[in-house]
């Protein structure tokens, strides 16, 4: 599952800098149906989390609700520099991760 | 007028080519996509990270250096750089090719490169792959005038192209000229109806949910008539994919763009 | 009725898909009542203020619209937003999502893009870690497309 991230270039020490994420996923409703008439299956990413240097800093639980190519945005307290890594999980089980470099000055 | 003076005109028409091509709606009058999108959207468009559709792209770029087929060769192998080599690609199709006597799309071009030159299968009408090579090809020519070639061998092509654009069709009995033509900038419901113009093709649009391709777009323009979606692949689309290039002439790539 | 006046009715039919599709999202208020609220709030009261949710006045699609959240909170370890939730009164999912975040957030504020099954007002309901829950909306006007894509 593609996904890209987008961080500051080079983040303040101390201070809230936004991430930016936005993964590749149909977030299938459930509610659509195809040609002939068959209900498309719901499947959706419910669950979407970013640890910062190993320590969870945002967690989402998502719905059907959020657009398909789900993208988000937040804040996290630029503390130190290392590694941010996203986790998701959709509802057939499937995984995706990615993880971006974080520069804090 | 006497017979001779009219041949005479006729004859000088015909030589000024298409320099004497009329256009209902004339270069000045141009307006993109974008113009008509709310500010939400055009922004999204704008945006590197928030734009759906740099997904795809940013997959055919790992797809440009894959080798692939029973020649084992990448796109970068032969076209190295897509940044240079590409530049100006998508501005310039759909563009007749002599070798293989006949009219390519962006579409149909990189499917002759698969099948011509890495020995591999083509790739199926609106594929993620399809969809991706396209997307990351046409970005290339992002901000790029368009301008394509309506003569000689092109022009036949141009015609069709041409006639589909004004021929009625459907339940609705719709021509395309007669809303992106005669009612541009009006609206029908809650959308003003834009000049229909293929500048941000591969596009995401929302109402898909995902990218896709002019083609389909022009599918989607015959369900709303309510006509017979043409099968992909038929030749009417690209005959009318030259016609539209032509008619945009002049207006910025924008692709891989936002769309409604 | 006469053949012109069926095809004329039935394209009309097919011209006004929002006609249609309006009636099957009924709109039913977000009520602190609600279940999928209780489940978030425990019965707990809900204060207005603080949140500020922000959606366009006006979606050109309901498949993807712009949300931006934001709540005032020092997001110190003593004084923070816990989670923001989303609730919308007319999608068939009433609780959108949830937005958990904590003292290493350092700003309350989150940016996504949401589906909406229709125009509606949007609740988004923080949760303190003083146990308080705060409430905000915002309402947008979901434009239908013109014409009936089956690409």
């Amino acid at each position: 599952m593609a996904a890209r991230i987008q961080v500051p270039q080079q983040a303040k020490r101390g201070e809230p800098m936004p991430v930016r994420i936005i993964v590749q996923h149909p977030m299938e409703t459930g509610y659509r149906h195809d040609e002939v008439g068959h209900p498309i299956k719901r499947n959706v990413i419910h669950e979407l989390s970013c640890r910062y240097n190993g320590a969870e800093v945002f967690r989402a639980d998502l719905s059907s609700g959020i657009a398909a190519n789900p993208y988000i945005q937040f804040f996290t307290v630029a503390d130190a520099s290392g590694v941010l890594e996203f986790s998701w999980i959709d509802d057939e089980g499937v995984r995706g991760s990615e993880r971006a470099p974080v520069v804090v000055a | 007028m006497r017979p001779r003076s009219a041949a005479a005109l006729i004859a000088l028409a015909l030589c000024a080519g298409a320099a004497a091509q009329e256009r209902a709606l004339p270069l000045e009058r141009l307006k993109p996509g974008t113009d008509f999108l709310g500010a939400d959207l055009r922004a999204l468009q704008s945006d590197d990270l928030g734009n759906p559709a740099m997904l795809w792209v940013e997959r055919g770029a790992k797809m440009w250096s894959e080798r692939a087929g029973t020649a084992g060769r990448s796109c970068a192998d032969c076209h190295q750089d897509a940044a240079q080599s590409m530049r100006g690609v998508a501005a310039s199709y759909p563009k007749f090719d002599a070798a293989r006597g006949r009219l390519f799309n962006l579409e149909g071009r990189i499917n002759a490169c698969r099948t011509g030159h890495q020995g591999a299968q083509p790739f199926a009408h609106e594929s993620q792959e399809l969809l991706s090579i396209t997307a990351y090809v046409a970005s290339q020519s992002r901000g790029l005038p368009i301008h394509v070639g309506i003569d000689g061998p092109a022009r036949a092509h141009f015609e069709a192209g041409r006639a589909a654009y004004y021929r009625r069709r459907g339940q609705m009995n719709l021509a395309c000229a007669q809303c992106h033509e005669e009612n541009w900038g009006k609206r029908l419901f809650a959308e003003t109806v834009s000049q229909g113009h293929p500048t941000a093709y591969p596009a995401y649009r929302m109402e898909w949910q995902t990218l896709g391709s002019e083609e389909r777009r022009l599918r989607a323009c015959l369900s709303g008539v309510r006509a017979e979606m043409l099968p992909y692949g038929a030749p009417e689309y690209l005959d009318l994919e030259l016609f539209l290039a032509w008619r945009a002439e002049g207006l910025k790539i924008e692709s891989p763009g936002v769309r409604r | 009725m006469k053949r012109r006046e069926f095809i004329a009715a039935a394209a009309s039919l097919a011209l006004a898909p929002g006609a249609v599709r309006a009636q099957e999202n009924p709109i039913a208020p977000i009520d602190p009542k609600d279940p999928d609220v209780q489940s978030v709030t425990k019965g707990a009261p809900i204060r207005s203020g603080r949140v500020k949710l922000e959606l366009p006045p006006l979606a050109d699609n309901g498949n993807s619209v712009a949300m931006k959240l934001t709540v005032e909170s020092p997001m110190t370890p003593q004084d923070h937003v816990r989670a923001v939730h989303l609730f919308s009164e007319r999608n068939p999912v009433r609780h959108m999502a949830a937005f958990h975040l904590g003292p290493k957030s350092g700003r309350a504020e989150i940016a996504s893009r949401i589906r909406l099954a229709g125009s509606q007002k949007i609740v988004a309901l923080a949760e303190m870690s003083d146990g308080s829950f705060w409430a905000g909306s915002a309402s947008v006007v979901v434009t239908l497309s013109a014409c009936l894509d089956e690409s």
